[in-house]
């Protein structure tokens, strides 16, 4: 029996890597996409580009800007004249906050009133604009803090003092990273999986395997291995270049990591054969493929935080193998998780494997046209 | 002329029947950016509310509980007390805490005699964005309670400088506003390469394609029948989507339809293009299938603007971002949905889907050359 489930095994990793163009596909795209996205996919901000309108050109005035000026975060495009054209530059993305500074702000400073500053922001992305305004409120506050030191002023009664766990300087890349493993695995064995039953099917030589002697089990096992052996190769040459190249720390073990990877390769070739062999042709598998493949990335924590859906969204999202491997990767990563601390992650992507491999193999014999 | 017009005509005719035929084409025109804009408009947010934030307060007195007030009144957080930091580093170990704020206990008295006692404040950075944002929503509460504190003793201003903040074309800062024209690019691009990625494929694979060299028509004409009926149904798709996200989501549009309308089709020929390529070039559904998942759903989803800030990602993937047609269309919806007709926007991105249309249907076109190999 077991050879002829290893013949099978033969036949699939032959099919996708004897043609040219489809090694081609299997090998190239996930690492240039690895490479490109490990840096393209960022919310830290670099460089904005900002516009000065100061109307009190005074001492204090000149020092506020510098702050601004001199941080990284921002670079000033343009330093305006006027008010006129504050609008225009914005509405046409020149530039992505605009600092206005009253023209009595010296005065009011030194009569303590409320000494006014006006931040425009770009709001056509959101989270751009809350962490341009995050980062512009911290500038002015410093400088509050340090103009009312300077004059005599009582020092505040208390200062926050940030401090971030697992990830000290904040950065993206180290959440973004271990996120494009699990993205590209899953992606990759779609690749593999998702259209093999489908293109038999259109082929007809699925009928062919089903009147041999081989039992469904053993077709679900020809099937399924190979996305499971190319899958699990793919993840871990993408590990090795998260952990060389974008140099993300591995605080946790091998085993709670390749563990989940196990229970999350299983899952989607069992989604993905069981889309393949719902599908009556390549056309209907693709669009399978794509209806899994969009929800499960959008839906999973990798950029967007499921903790901000509404909570009937957030309880789908538990049978979504996807969020559980990235929480698996994340916390091995950053966390150094554990197995057992990252158990209520493992059983629901075994369950999701379970049930879809059981029912792949089911509708092998009962789809039949 | 006429009898191009008349294979035109018949050759269109099968392209219909065929796609009545495995109503999939269909679904995937009006189901797809449905069931998606449905799912990502009410899933997909950037917005924190109520982040479960672990509050420590080693000795309660009046001043630690005039600051926790002002955090629990904050719409952002949801505070959960803890007696011990030990309790509390476990919470956030475990994710049921986002962030601490821990008040030592010589809080009030340091805060009453020099001032500047420190208020530690633990975020989980694993999040890197929504860690960031949490602690300015700190800060926000912090620079309030200064404020207040200050205003109830009659003190000048802790923090001299006011603050005023106008967000444009978004004043509520409302990220479904700005991901929803988004959402519609992404989806369009998948609907786009998905519809046309294996049509000629299929030909070829079922050897049909054969049939069709050896008739009259000429390829143009065969490209042609392929790219009209699926680019009908496109445009009907991203109506459908346009209507969802003003009607169900309530998305403001001040451009003009025109202008929509008139980018939508440059955006969708180009998609259209990339899938006709995709389909010539790989010549075999299997390949094409995955050709079509590898180039499309995630450059778009990562490189076009739509999540992440193009201006923030280094140079040389800056200029990779160029290739993707989606990057000009988000652009464009956004500038179009919630700013209006800003033609200093919507010219130079609209160029650029043009050119990428003229490039992928060129190629398209030079590549399905009849010939046999």
């Amino acid at each position: 029996m077991w050879h002829q489930v290893f013949a099978l095994i033969v036949k699939e990793l032959l099919a996708v890597l004897k043609d040219r163009k489809s090694r081609l596909v299997l090998i190239g795209p996930p690492l240039i996409q690895l490479m490109v996205f490990g840096y393209a996919a960022t919310f830290d901000l670099d460089h904005v580009p900002i516009a000065v309108y100061d109307e009190d050109l005074s001492a204090e005035s000149r020092d506020l800007v510098a702050r601004f000026t001199g941080s990284p975060v921002f670079e000033p495009k343009a330093f305006l004249r006027s008010a006129r054209d504050i609008d225009q530059l914005i509405d046409q993305r020149k530039v992505a906050m605009v600092l206005s500074v009253d023209r009595r702000f010296t005065r009011d400073l030194l009569l303590h009133r409320p000494a006014r500053v006006q931040l425009i922001v770009d709001g056509r992305n959101s989270n751009t604009a809350l962490l341009v305004l995050g980062y512009a409120n911290s500038i002015i506050t410093d400088f509050s803090l340090s103009w009312v030191k300077g004059h005599g002023g009582r020092a505040p009664p208390a200062v926050l003092e940030m401090r971030a766990r697992y990830n000290p300087t904040l950065s993206s890349q180290w959440f973004i990273v271990p996120g494009i493993v699990a993205v590209l695995t899953q992606v990759v064995v779609l690749l593999v999986i998702g259209l093999s039953v489908a293109r038999e099917r259109e082929a007809g030589t699925f009928d062919q395997l089903l009147v041999t002697p081989m039992r469904q089990i053993d077709i679900l096992l020809g099937k399924g291995l190979p996305g499971l052996l190319i899958g699990g190769i793919e993840a871990s040459v993408i590990i090795l270049a998260a952990i060389l190249w974008f140099s993300v720390p591995l605080r946790g073990g091998l085993l709670p990591l390749y563990f989940g990877l196990f229970l999350f390769v299983a899952a989607v070739t069992g989604i993905g054969l069981m889309i393949s062999s719902l599908a009556v042709t390549q056309q209907q598998a693709l669009l399978g493929a794509f209806l899994f493949m969009v929800p499960s990335i959008t839906l999973s924590d990798f950029a967007t935080p499921i903790a901000n859906m509404p909570s009937l969204i957030q309880d789908l999202t538990q049978i979504n193998p996807m969020r559980h491997f990235l929480a698996v990767v994340r916390g091995v990563f950053l966390e150094g998780a554990t197995v057992p601390s990252l158990a209520p992650h493992y059983w629901p992507m075994a369950a999701v494997a379970a049930a879809s491999l059981f029912a792949a193999g089911w509708l092998f014999r009962r789809r039949v046209y | 002329m006429r009898d191009s017009l008349g294979r035109l005509r018949g050759l269109l005719r099968k392209e219909f029947l065929q796609i009545r035929r495995d109503p999939s084409a269909i679904a995937v025109a009006f189901l797809l950016p449905a069931f998606l804009l449905l799912i990502f408009g009410f899933g997909v947010s950037l917005d924190a509310h109520d982040v479960p934030v672990g509050v420590v307060v080693d000795h309660p007195d009046a001043l630690a509980a005039s600051f926790t007030g002002k955090l629990a009144n904050s719409p952002y957080f949801q505070p959960r007390s803890f007696a011990a930091m030990a309790e509390a580093e476990k919470a956030l170990a475990s994710h049921e805490v986002t962030a601490i704020v821990w008040l030592r206990d010589d809080f009030t008295r340091r805060a009453l005699s020099g001032g500047e006692a420190p208020v530690g404040v633990i975020v989980n950075g694993t999040d890197a964005n929504s860690a960031r944002i949490v602690e300015g929503y700190v800060q926000q509460a912090w620079a309030n309670w200064l404020q207040a504190e200050a205003s109830e003793r009659g003190a000048p201003p802790p923090l001299p400088v006011a603050v005023t903040q106008t967000v444009r074309f978004n004043p509520a800062v409302s990220s479904r506003d700005y991901l929803i024209p988004g959402l519609i690019a992404m989806i369009m691009t998948l609907t786009g390469a998905l519809l046309t990625a294996l049509v000629i494929a299929r030909e070829w694979e079922r050897g049909t394609m054969e049939a069709l060299m050896v008739t009259r028509a000429t390829i143009r004409e065969i490209l042609l029948a392929k790219l009209l009926p699926y680019f009908l149904l496109g445009m009907g798709g991203m109506a459908a989507s346009v209507i969802m996200a003003a009607t169900v989501f309530d998305v403001p549009f001040h451009g003009s339809l025109a202008v929509l309308s008139a980018t939508s089709a440059l955006f969708l020929l180009a998609a259209l293009g990339m899938g006709l390529l995709i389909s010539s070039v790989a010549r075999n559904q299997f390949v094409a299938g995955q050709i079509a998942i590898i180039t499309t759903f995630l450059p778009a989803f990562i490189l076009s603007g739509f999540i992440f800030d193009i201006g923030s990602m280094p140079a040389p993937v800056r200029f990779i971002t160029h290739v993707v047609a989606a990057r000009y269309f988000v652009a464009i919806l956004q500038t179009v949905f919630l700013a209006g007709d800003v033609w200093a926007v919507i010219l130079p991105n609209a160029l650029a889907l043009a050119a990428m249309a003229a490039i992928f249907l060129g190629i398209a076109r030079l590549s399905a050359r009849k010939r046999l190999d």
